[in-house]
């Protein structure tokens, strides 16, 4: 069983009004939990979110994801995380969380003259 | 030097059994299963062409692989009757697809080291599919099997049933007999019980004692589940003979 311990970072949402955390084991046989797929496509890249899915438990999780994800020579490699466990930024403060960036230009290293023996960058 | 009537076993195992699987397509358990027993299928459809149309190519012309897959009659099918039994529930389907791709999986280790580079190459290519599929099933038979009661039993059930269909593995027909590396099938039954039984353990099934020896397929004589499977399966490239896509 998994214990769920409230952790509030910064920004996360509150588990009581979104990320949901089920604490008891689903009632339904097809009310297996949603797990959250990443995929890397090539050796060195790194894995990207693909979408989600459902699965029973890790192992079935990956293999779904194999079946769902990876029928048309997708990836490489799979991650698979149980959607409980990502934590996400609240949307509703996303202007104290993104805004004071916009006005800080100085932040981008656009400022520097390259000598052109540098080339691209 | 390989008989047509050898490829035509192999390709209609690997095409009923396709068939049979792709009949949960739509009604899957679940969205992701759905997927993966329908891409099984599709596995298994594809190592059926190949065999077929290797079988066409030494037929010289005379027939092409659609030929053999739509336009035969059940008696002329070389399919063991394992494959052609209705898919029944998830445990049912599940647990045929771990006793045949085990089966599969030592049979074509064996096809891959014949000097007939085609069927080598055949096998060989689709030895990784089978892994797979021998990995997707295995999980479903300890998962079912050692799950639930209701799952149990229904596995239980499965098994009492699938059992009787096993033995005809092993049994040679006379085209087997004639090719090449079969000579020796009773070894293979052996290596296939030693893979099978951890499993079944796993799974807290236990291998049923009073079985029957169910044969017959190999050599045409097949149940009505076939005839009905092949009325629908070919019912669109017999009403249009010649259609294309």
């Amino acid at each position: 069983m998994n214990i769920a311990i409230r952790k509030l970072y910064y920004g996360d949402i509150p588990e009581d009004r979104g990320g949901p955390a089920r604490e008891s084991r689903p009632e339904k046989a097809t009310d297996w939990p949603l797990w959250e797929i990443f995929i890397r496509s090539k050796q060195g890249l790194d894995h990207k979110h693909v979408g989600s899915l459902h699965a029973a438990d890790a192992q079935m999780a990956i293999e779904n994801a194999r079946d769902v994800y990876t029928r048309r020579m997708e990836g490489v490699s799979i991650w698979a995380v149980e959607s409980k466990y990502i934590h996400a930024s609240n949307p509703e403060e996303s202007a104290p969380f993104f805004d004071p960036a916009l006005d800080k230009i100085y932040r981008h290293p656009t400022f520097y003259d390259l000598p052109d023996e540098v080339g691209h960058m | 030097m390989t008989s047509i009537s050898y490829l035509l076993h192999l390709a209609d195992n690997a095409l009923i059994l396709g068939h049979r699987n792709s009949e949960w397509c739509g009604h899957g358990p679940i969205l992701e299963q759905d997927i993966a027993i329908t891409n099984i299928s599709l596995d298994l459809i594809g190592q059926a062409r190949n065999f077929y149309q290797y079988a066409a190519a030494l037929s010289g012309g005379e027939k092409t692989e659609d030929d053999y897959a739509y336009l035969r009659d059940a008696h002329e099918f070389k399919n063991l009757l394992l494959v052609e039994q209705p898919k029944a529930d998830w445990a049912y389907t599940t647990l045929r697809q771990f006793l045949f791709s085990q089966y599969q999986q030592i049979l074509f280790n064996r096809l891959c080291q014949q000097d007939d580079q085609q069927i080598a190459a055949i096998a060989n290519k689709s030895l990784k599919e089978i892994a797979y599929h021998l990995r997707w099933s295995s999980e479903w038979v300890i998962r079912l099997g050692d799950g639930t009661e209701e799952s149990h039993r229904r596995m239980e059930d499965a098994i009492h049933v699938i059992w009787n269909y096993t033995d005809e593995m092993f049994i040679p027909s006379d085209y087997e007999k004639e090719f090449p590396g079969l000579e020796a099938i009773n070894e293979m039954k052996v290596q296939w019980l030693d893979k099978v039984k951890p499993v079944l353990a796993e799974a807290t099934l236990s291998i049923p004692t009073s079985s029957k020896t169910m044969t017959g397929g190999k050599e045409g004589k097949h149940s009505s589940h076939l005839e009905e499977l092949l009325k629908e399966m070919q019912s669109v490239a017999r009403a249009h003979p010649g259609a294309q896509w």
